[in-house]
């Protein structure tokens, strides 16, 4: 019993994981058609900057729940207006230009960090569940996932910044006659996504190591997660993250994390090859 | 000028600085430096590869390594248990022809297309990449062949005289082989472009709906043209294994399809001499940055994809055609001018 | 690695240089590229005729280097921790095999913790083999690997191991994991609480300087061993750390048994160069056989003529709070694992890496 629970956290935990990895990339996709190639790497400037906040002496909790999301957000508006606002509806060549992108950005963290190993350490400590431990700070994974996605739906539903942004979306030419300033609103969703790439690469920082090419490992799962998706950002990214985490973490348990892998990408394939345009695409068409 | 000489003019030019190179690049180099030529060459026939079905084909495909890869891999381990490199070529062709012919049904017979194609490729290339990374476990053999993991299969034996695997090839035949086989993989696809299925296989790029209104099928040109790639593809591992005597995972890297990829950004996509130029710089551009220790290459790699994306978005290949062709071509015909002139007043 | 070679080379010209000739050093950053090591090796031993190569980090670069090198005449040493099983006469390898460190480990794992020990490895190569000398080695001390788990280099996510470890309860792990990624397992282990509960020896911990990015709490009680610590306590090390620390600073991580080799590695070369009193590749390895020895801050050093592998001191200790206490010394381990299957003296024209069968 006490090792079902364990392992049932290490389910939650596995999909959780996946959702924070993906949303940024998710709300990025969903409202813009933009797939954001570097969007490893920025997760990895948000766990380089929670280290070197750390190391700096700031609080724990601050160097990486709030340091990493703002130098993030930050970097990712200067990005917008330097790249991404040159490629708007040109899939694949904002698709080629992130990636020389993330290509650029390893290369810069290589250069400043040195390619070995950087990190910051876990600031819980482990639980009891009877005779077994397991790990707080993947509980507190767990919960900052889900306060991450209602706080995106907050912002998204709530906020006039998320109407102008819905509205601008649906129609670009009507918001403008509206008088909405659209590009700015442009630049505003691609800062915000970037800064949940930020919050969740500092969120992970202390379980994973932060070296500059790990953004590689990131990419793959989060770009899988948000096509299997589809186009709404949140529903599509929760039921990705559900379905694909089982699958990864079942697979994992039973074999090796590498086979985890494996049926992860596999299962994908089959999803796209029955829902092309996502899960979202097909089901729950009218959600956020 | 002759009315075949001109129409066909460009091809006749790559012909004539494909020979010259072909017997003076041997005469020219040192024995290193043609062994370097000799590995951009066979990437020059893994641009092509793509440079056919995305830039023709218009199919986006992310994970090309996938092919390169599984062809490199059939290569090793086909030539290490038979002995004789004349059948493992074949095999390094057609295992990668079959699973893009496999892989472009479950796509194209589905309509998918764009950005999803491209995520499907990639996803096909990760799952590659995995699985050949986790066969180093000493149960992992096929025939005599250890697949080995991480670290690859090492001691690949490299390409012989057909039939006889005594006569193993030297560096300089095996430029010569791979030289000869980028020409014939060129005028190939040149020539399949100009035929019916290559226009087809264009106007497909064009507007999907359109051509198939006509009454062509546009799915099974696409898938064709899908094998083809796929199959020169294999056969650019199956050479480059032979060139280094090694293949590990990371030729299904995704880091190995972003390079074709940027390759073919920077020769220009939609032309087929571009992507081998774009090819043969990015890969010396690389070697160099490994000799210096300012500059991290991936700055540069990334700055290089940037700006040809955003400055240059149609790659050098203009530059090419445009510019230093017609000044070839004029440098050619001034001197056949003058013998046919010469040839009147015998007469 | 690189800064090591360079300072050996930097002392050597300081002094005269070698056979009254100035060393030069062409180095190339193969960005962990496995086709570029195959063109650099190329280059250094065609364009640049060099003396000797140093250098390929891992087994597989290794496997790509080495016959090119053989097959172009340049002499080769290979400096990393390994497997084993290379033999090769134009190959010397002066880092730990499994024959010099693994034994030590298991047998002081199975003495002090108990039977029941459990292996993560990284799955590749020197993940697999090693693995079954852990195998083997507790067997004939009376133990048992009750479980052997193999992980992609990049893995990150250690969570349901960990759960699988507490299912088994051994009274040891052995970690054979290489890479980024481990740091993830260190501080994934601590922060489920079980850092200390049950104890964990590794042939790989530290070669990074694993050390100084965890904290105490996650490093503590890591038992190790190697042939060159920086905490070992002689004359001949302090005052190589002196010069080294002069030239590169207070601030320059620990200097791990990776880097002495790289630096012994060249010693080596050096000595074999001075004794042949040429650079020409057959007379440096006949100088080589004979069984050249040099004395550096690790000890004594020498080359076993058989299998082209060292001959050196191991010593097993503790990390605490980011540093080392030796626990004991074994003198002059012999690479018993490739002399298994390699002897040179014999079968001079032997090119080629066995796998050790374990049995």
């Amino acid at each position: 019993m006490d090792l079902a629970i364990l392992v049932g956290i290490d389910f939650v935990n596995g999909v959780a994981t996946l959702a924070l990895m993906s949303i940024g990339l998710a709300v990025v996709f969903g409202m813009m058609r933009i797939i954001n190639l570097a969007h490893g790497e920025f997760m990895v400037m948000g766990s380089y900057s929670a280290a070197v906040a750390y190391h700096h002496n700031v609080n724990i909790w601050v160097a990486i729940l709030i340091v990493p999301p703002i130098a993030v957000a930050v970097i990712g508006a200067i990005i917008e207006r330097v790249i991404i606002r040159r490629l708007y509806g040109r899939m694949v060549e904002t698709m080629l230009a992130t990636w020389g992108l993330s290509l650029f950005i390893v290369g810069i963290l290589t250069t400043i960090f040195g390619s070995h190993t950087e990190g910051v350490p876990a600031p819980l400590s482990g639980i009891k569940v009877g005779n077994y431990q397991t790990s707080g700070y993947s509980l507190f994974v767990i919960l900052m996932s889900v306060v991450t996605i209602v706080g995106v739906y907050v912002v998204l539903r709530a906020t006039r910044l998320g109407l102008l942004a819905r509205g601008t979306m649906q129609n670009a030419e009507m918001a403008a006659a509206l008088g909405v300033d659209t590009s700015r609103i442009y630049a505003t969703t691609f800062a915000f996504g970037a800064g949940l790439a930020g919050l969740a690469g500092g969120i992970l920082a202390p379980i994973s190591g932060v070296f500059p090419s790990i953004g590689g490992s990131y990419i793959g799962r989060a770009f899988i997660t948000v096509i299997g998706g589809g186009p709404a950002p949140l529903v599509g990214t929760v039921t990705a993250s559900a379905m694909f985490g089982f699958v990864n973490q079942l697979a994992t348990f039973l074999s090796n994390p590498v086979y985890g892998e494996v049926a992860l990408l596999v299962a994908a394939v089959i999803l796209i090859r029955l829902l092309p345009n996502g899960i979202t695409g097909r089901y729950f068409r009218r959600a956020l | 000028m002759h009315p075949f000489v001109r129409s066909n003019a460009s091809l006749i030019a790559v012909g004539v600085i494909g020979i010259a190179l072909l017997v003076g690049l041997p005469l020219a180099l040192e024995l290193f430096t043609l062994l370097r030529v000799t590995l951009f060459v066979i990437f020059a026939i893994l641009a092509l590869s793509l440079a056919f079905i995305w830039g023709y084909g218009g199919i986006l495909c992310f994970g090309h390594s996938a092919f390169f890869g599984l062809g490199a891999y059939a290569y090793a381990v086909s030539v290490i248990n038979v002995g004789d490199s004349t059948l493992p070529i074949v095999i390094a062709m057609a295992l990668p022809a079959l699973l893009a012919a496999a892989l472009g049904y479950f796509m194209f017979y589905a309509r998918i297309s764009d950005v999803y194609v491209g995520v499907i490729t990639l996803t096909v290339t990760l799952i590659f990449y995995n699985v050949v990374n986790s066969t180093a476990g000493p149960q992992y053999r096929i025939g005599d062949v250890h697949l080995g993991g991480f670290n690859g299969i090492p001691n690949v034996p490299s390409l012989n005289v057909p039939f006889d695997p005594n006569a193993v090839l030297g560096p300089q035949d095996m430029f010569w082989v791979c030289m000869v086989a980028l020409m014939l993989v060129y005028f190939g696809l040149r020539m399949l472009l100009r035929m019916r299925f290559g226009r087809v296989l264009i106007a497909v790029r064009e507007n999907e709906s359109r051509v198939e209104f006509l009454g062509y099928d546009a799915r099974l040109h696409k898938l064709i043209a899908f094998s083809i790639g796929g199959a020169i593809a294999g056969l650019a591992g199956c050479l480059f294994t032979a060139w280094g005597g090694f293949i590990s995972p990371t030729a299904f890297s995704v880091v190995q399809s972003a390079q074709i990829i940027i390759w073919l950004m920077v020769g220009g996509v939609g032309t087929l001499i571009g992507p081998m130029i774009g090819a043969a710089l990015i890969s010396w551009l690389t070697a160099s940055l490994g000799s210096q220790q300012t500059v991290d290459a991936n700055v540069v790699l990334g700055t290089v994809l940037l700006a040809f994306v955003l400055l240059v978005p149609k790659g050098i290949a203009p530059i090419v055609t445009d510019q230093l062709m017609p000044w070839f071509l004029s440098m050619c015909r001034s001197k056949p001018s003058v013998a046919s002139v010469s040839r009147k007043d015998k007469t | 690695m690189f800064d090591a070679l360079n300072f050996a080379v930097g002392e050597m010209n300081a002094a005269g240089g070698l056979l009254g000739r100035e060393v030069k050093v062409v180095s190339f950053d193969t960005q962990s590229n496995m086709q570029l090591y195959a063109q650099y090796a190329q280059e250094a031993a065609l364009k640049h005729k060099v003396a000797v190569v140093h250098g390929g980090i891992t087994s597989a670069s290794r496997e790509i280097i080495r016959p090119v090198l053989g097959k172009y005449k340049t002499l080769y040493f290979y400096e990393t921790p390994y497997e084993g099983g290379v033999c090769d006469r134009n190959v010397f390898a002066d880092g730990t095999t499994p024959g010099h460190n693994t034994e030590v480990l298991v047998d002081h794992a199975v003495k002090t913790w108990g039977k029941k020990g459990y292996v993560l490895a990284a799955d590749y190569n020197y993940g697999q083999i090693t693995s079954e000398w852990v195998k083997k080695y507790a067997k004939e001390r009376g133990g048992d690997v009750i479980g052997t788990e193999f992980f992609p280099i990049d893995a990150t996510n250690f969570g349901s191991t960990i759960s699988k470890i507490q299912a088994a309860k051994p009274d040891w792990i052995l970690t054979v994991l290489v890479g980024g990624g481990p740091i993830s397992f260190y501080r994934q282990f601590n922060a489920a609480g079980l850092s200390g509960k049950i104890p964990i020896a590794s042939t790989t911990f530290g070669a990074g300087n694993e050390q100084m990015v965890l904290t105490p709490e996650e490093s503590n009680g890591i038992v190790v061993a190697y042939n060159y610590l920086q905490d070992i306590d002689s004359l001949a090390n302090k005052e190589f750390l002196t010069r080294f620390r002069a030239k590169f600073g207070a601030d320059y991580p620990p200097v791990t048994d990776l880097t002495m080799s790289s630096y012994i590695g060249l010693l080596l070369w050096a000595a074999g160069v001075k004794k042949a009193g040429t650079i020409d590749r057959d007379k440096v390895i006949e100088a080589l056989e004979s069984g050249i020895t040099v004395d550096g801050p690790s000890g004594k050093v020498s080359i076993d003529p058989q299998t082209h592998h060292c001959i050196f001191d191991v010593h097993l200790a503790k990390f605490k709070d980011k540093k080392t206490v030796i626990l004991n010394t074994f003198p002059q381990r012999k690479p018993i694992d490739t002399a298994m299957v390699c002897d040179l003296k014999k079968n001079p024209r032997d090119a080629k890496q066995y796998v050790i069968s374990v049995k």
